[in-house]
């Protein structure tokens, strides 16, 4: 556990009057509270940071404690001690680095034994923290609605992921995040989707693109041939005079529309037409002949 | 209107600690909607989180109503960009 110098969290020095902490954090609090830094979890962090230097600064009681104890940490072992037999009842998991549930620092925790409430303010009960995670899945996982079952913070919860969920996308479960403050509701759990990419599929939004290599001889005289889509195998055809990078448009073969039952994108296929290589002495000759007709 | 869907200003309040003035003040720089039936006052439950929000930057932050409105205001872009960004991370991902 390290010494967290609080003073140095507020950009203070250790004779700041109760009037220079109370505005350093204002000022840091400004800038950093979550509210205003949505989806940032560094000013999340930080904002715990300064959160909890003012908790202690801000107190003259507690401020009193830590220059006397916290300042020398091994000096402050006795203290600890004794702290840590009131801890040992209440159990708490790490959600961030040196954080636990309450927002708090080991440091802090282990100082003065967990959460004050609200200084200065008034009696409200806050909502408990929104927990963020994020669930990596592959692009062939969100074809198809599935259940699965996530363990978050200790607690098993199963969730549906809709069909055609998008990379970036976040569902929120209401009241599975941290236990709220002053009586407070729980805050909730959001689920970030993290869609990897597929070595066969490209998508966009709806829409699924690939490519299909093609022979030489049906890009020139066209004909039919199985291409794999997301979904299984189809055989479509294929124009004579095909050329190169061209591009057609299976309509319906894309991607499920999300929440949007039996609607789905199109899938894009730009074929790769394929030369024949290692030529026979008559195919060249066939070749040539063909050349000179040109 | 369905109990479940909205709660009196009155509850809200008292639950919350803050005064009345204040859920009024949000409705007269139109960042809160305030529903009137048989005299009753109520705030809708979807704006519930909206309203907390307000209250933490009313009060934890010393933020008066016209910047409540600009920080509104902000936030709002702000989640446009992220989303604009997402999806054009999301594109980028084709050339890849």
């Amino acid at each position: 556990m390290d010494f967290i110098d609080y003073y140095k969290t507020l950009g203070l020095n250790k004779n700041a009057t109760e009037k220079e902490i109370k505005d350093a954090y204002r000022k840091l609090a400004r800038k950093y509270h979550p509210d205003i830094n949505p989806n940032n979890k560094e000013a999340e962090h930080k904002f715990k940071e300064i959160n909890e230097a003012n908790e202690v600064l801000g107190n003259p009681e507690n401020r009193k404690k830590y220059d006397q104890y916290g300042k020398d940490w091994k000096h402050a072992e006795q203290f600890e001690k004794a702290r840590r037999q009131q801890q040992q009842q209440r159990a708490y998991r790490k959600t961030a680095a040196g954080f636990g549930d309450s927002g708090y620092s080991d440091f802090f925790e282990s100082m003065f034994g967990g959460a004050f409430s609200h200084q200065g303010g008034q009696n409200v009960g806050f909502r408990g923290q929104d927990y963020h995670a994020e669930l990596h899945l592959g692009l062939k996982d969100v074809y198809k609605t599935h259940k699965r079952t996530l363990t978050v913070n200790g607690k098993n919860i199963r969730i549906a992921i809709p069909a055609g969920v998008a990379n970036g996308q976040e569902i929120k479960i209401k009241g599975h995040g941290g236990p709220g403050i002053n009586g407070g509701p729980n805050g909730d759990l959001y689920i970030k989707f993290v869609v990897q990419n597929d070595p066969q599929f490209k998508r966009d939004r709806d829409d699924l693109y690939t490519t299909v290599d093609l022979d030489l001889y049906t890009a020139l005289l066209g004909g039919e041939i199985t291409v794999g889509t997301i979904d299984g195998k189809v055989k479509i055809k294929v124009k004579p005079e095909t050329q190169n990078n061209a591009r057609v448009k299976l309509k319906g073969k894309g991607f499920p529309v999300y929440k949007k039952e039996n609607l789905y994108g199109d899938l894009y296929i730009t074929f790769n037409v394929k030369l024949p290589t290692r030529l026979s002495a008559k195919e060249k000759g066939l070749f040539t002949e063909l050349k000179g007709l040109r | 209107m369905k109990d479940k869907d909205t709660i009196p200003i009155e509850t809200f309040c008292a639950h919350y600690k803050v005064p009345v003035t204040f859920i009024h003040s949000l409705q007269k720089y139109e960042l809160l909607e305030i529903i009137r039936e048989n005299n009753v006052e109520y705030i809708q439950i979807t704006q519930l989180q909206r309203v907390e929000k307000m209250i933490r930057l009313h009060y934890e932050l010393n933020i008066n109503m016209e910047g409540l409105d600009v920080v509104n205001n902000l936030l709002g872009q702000l989640m446009e960009l992220q989303e604009e960004n997402r999806i054009l991370r999301d594109r980028l991902k084709l050339f890849e």
